[in-house]
């Protein structure tokens, strides 16, 4: 017994960098569907931004005078940020309320949600023209205080460090570190309830960033509210992107599942598609209220009210039923697709806000470059590919139990 | 010609301004340490449209000269190395010229949306931009309700272009370039109560060629930057449909409930980590008996 426990100290330290460089090689197949397309984005991605930070802005997007922000804070800064929102909601139901029925996906979409943001707010990075100033907010020599954009930021960098403690047991026991563990772990709970706290505030702030564009944003969209939709759309949000890309880690990664795993997952789903459904029946409500209370009515009959009420009805309404319907059946395809259709509605609403409807009695219409998607998708190649290498070695799909057991094997 | 008819032009100014009680109207020198903003007045009814502003403001700020002219045909925008524009507009009464420049609100949104203070509102009344705190994310050209804000997109080290009130001429004591070098006297200085008086009293004092309307009195909460126009400004095009409150004010209330969420969710959550406990103590005795 003394033995054991004198090789599992002993052993990690001696092998680490042997075993760190061991995990650098890639595991799986190299030529697959998904690597002969993102290889290439990737690479012309990384050759877009080289230019663009050579020649400005202007050499890459469509961005102009009247259209400050345009793709790259829309849809990876504003949208990803609500997909990246299953983490506090879920740590809150986990540590929370101690609902341990889904205590199997936190590691999961505590890791997904930390890529999110490291990715697609790091993104926001392209689109600094004076990137190298962006210190500035951080080391205190010029704090703006009273702007949204300051609360946001900071709330960013905090919230990645809280979900990093988080997610740290899990890189302690990739490392064997069990101490380090221990004391890792000690630290998830103040983590997690600082981490709700700041995605309430910055979930919101993100809405609340267009406050002040009163009178650029169409009166369908704009609303004092918005704040409040934000926060309440990112709870779907966060637990449909948990949906999705669950279906897809699950079957990409199967064998790392406990045989139970499956069986449960459908219970997780269905779990997750009630609450999905309850948060899109009271943005509903909000939205309806909202739109009531602000005399818009009338905007409903024209061509962006037509769009509107694809949103709205096609994109939150329809997948709301869904998601209930999934509940009642226990169909998992049924829950699947309101998770996919509700994904693009929060794209088409956050679009709608700060880029589709944003000055929209303007002639000239901003539409992204080709240029603008391609750095886009370069960037949310490159999360799934961290994404990916991180499930090849982590452990953060296997049962921990398991995880321990197979270390202990392979060292002993 | 145009000299001789803007010392006429002067005087005559000169003369209204003591008649009426203003000092020196157009000639007031700053004051330091002054508690009240300074402003601008633009009497359109005078503007003659001759650049001369512009020339003046691209010489104060080192920008290159305009090579365009008003041309009713065509709008002339602001461009990050042009921080004044005059437009002319055909309106119900012929040919009038605008002029367009950052408007210094009293309680800007770039100053407040700005998340390094680069966007910063001084005592004298000018908002100017410090291109050594900017991270150019371009929040405060989303934010103002003028859109006057200017980015330089085609460049790898891009600056926000903004009339600054010649907030540089103004700590040396002297009066913003524009208004020094307004032939017409269309431009006047001075302290924003001031000003604000004397353009309703060209308003008072001749109705019929002005209507009654000082843009930039109450737009945006005011601004120092004002109008008085012949025609109602809707024709100038002029956005009159935007708020009279302060602009920064659409956040507070969220800014405000910050500190608020700040204290009270993890006192709730805590809380209700502690309610959904299953009975921990039982179990614990039980282990240690």
């Amino acid at each position: 017994m003394s033995e054991h426990i004198l090789s599992k100290d002993l052993q990690p330290k001696t092998n680490r960098w042997k075993f760190l460089l061991g995990e650098l090689k890639p595991k799986g197949k190299l030529l697959t569907p998904f690597n002969i397309i993102s290889v290439p984005v990737i690479l012309l991605g990384l050759v877009l931004i080289i230019i663009r930070f050579w020649k400005g802005l202007s050499s890459i997007t469509n961005l102009s005078q009247e259209v400050p922000w345009g793709l790259w804070i829309g849809f990876d800064v504003v949208t990803g940020v609500a997909f990246a929102g299953g983490a506090y909601v879920l740590t809150f139901m986990v540590y929370i309320l101690r609902m341990e029925k889904y205590h199997s996906i936190v590691r999961v979409t505590v890791l997904n949600g930390f890529l999110a943001y490291l990715f697609y707010a790091g993104a926001l990075l392209l689109d600094l023209g004076r990137p190298w100033n962006v210190i500035n907010p951080i080391i205190g020599n010029s704090f703006g205080t009273s702007s949204v954009l300051f609360l946001v930021a900071w709330h960013f960098m905090l919230y990645m460090l809280a979900e990093l403690i988080e997610f740290s047991p899990a890189i302690a026991e990739w490392l064997g570190a069990e101490r380090a563990r221990r004391i890792l772990k000690s630290l998830t709970i103040g983590a997690v309830i600082f981490g709700i706290t700041l995605s309430t505030l910055h979930q919101s702030g993100l809405g609340a960033l267009f406050l002040m564009a009163k009178g650029k944003i169409h009166p369908l969209w704009y609303s004092e509210f918005i704040p409040i939709l934000f926060f309440v759309s990112s709870i779907f949000a966060g637990l449909s992107m948990v949906i999705f890309e669950g279906s897809i880690t699950h079957r990409v990664f199967s064998h790392q599942l406990a045989k139970g795993n499956h069986k449960s997952h459908d219970q997780i789903l269905r779990g997750l598609a009630k609450i999905c459904s309850v948060a899109m029946f009271a943005y509903l409500f909000l939205k309806i209220l909202d739109l009531v209370h602000g005399h818009h009515l009338s905007h409903l009959f024209t061509s962006w009210g037509a769009w509107y009420l694809v949103e709205i009805i096609g994109f939150v309404m329809i997948p709301m039923f869904l998601f209930i319907r999934g509940v009642k059946t226990g169909e998992p395809l049924i829950i699947k697709i309101a998770s996919l259709m509700t994904l693009i509605g929060i794209i088409l609403n956050r679009l709608n806000i700060s880029v589709i409807g944003f000055n929209w009695m303007t002639v000239d219409r901003y539409i992204p470059t080709w240029m603008e998607f391609e750095v886009t998708f370069a960037v949310l190649f490159l999360e799934i590919w961290i994404f990916r290498w991180v499930l090849h070695r982590l452990p953060v799909l296997r049962p921990i139990e398991e995880v321990v057991k197979s270390q202990n094997i392979e060292r002993s | 010609m145009s000299i001789d008819r803007r010392e006429f032009l002067k005087t005559l100014g000169v003369a209204g301004a003591s008649l009426s009680g203003v000092s020196a109207l157009g000639q007031s020198k700053p004051e330091s340490h002054s508690e009240e903003f300074y402003a601008i007045l633009h009497d359109i009814t005078l503007c003659e449209g001759c650049q001369e502003c512009e020339f003046a403001c691209a010489v104060a700020n080192s920008l290159p000269e305009p090579s365009d002219y008003p041309d009713s045909e065509v709008k002339r925008k602001l461009k990050p190395d042009q921080y004044s524009v005059i437009n002319a507009v055909e309106t119900s009464i012929g040919e009038v010229y605008t002029k367009q420049q950052c408007m210094h609100c009293a309680q800007p949104a770039c100053a407040s949306a700005c998340l390094t203070k680069a966007m910063e509102k001084h005592e004298e009344g000018p908002i100017t931009w410090d291109g050594d705190k900017c991270m150019g994310c371009r929040f405060c050209m989303l934010s103002c309700p003028f859109n006057m804000p200017k980015f330089e997109y085609d460049s790898n080290n891009p600056k926000i272009g903004k009339c600054q009130m010649c907030f540089s001429r103004l700590t040396e004591g002297e009066i913003p370039a524009c208004v020094e070098n307004c032939p017409a006297e269309a431009l006047i200085f001075g302290k924003r109560s001031e000003i604000l008086r004397e353009a309703h009293r060209r308003i008072l004092d001749d109705p019929s060629n002005y209507v009654d309307h000082v843009y930039g009195e109450f737009e945006a909460g005011g601004t120092s930057w004002l109008n008085i126009s012949p025609v109602p400004f809707e024709e100038l095009g002029f956005n009159t449909s935007m708020d009279h409150k302060p602009y920064p004010e659409l956040t507070k209330g969220f800014l405000y409930s910050v500190p608020s969420v700040f204290v009270l969710w993890p006192a709730l959550l805590l809380g209700l980590r502690e309610a959904t406990k299953r009975e921990p103590e039982n179990n614990e005795l039980e282990v240690e008996e």
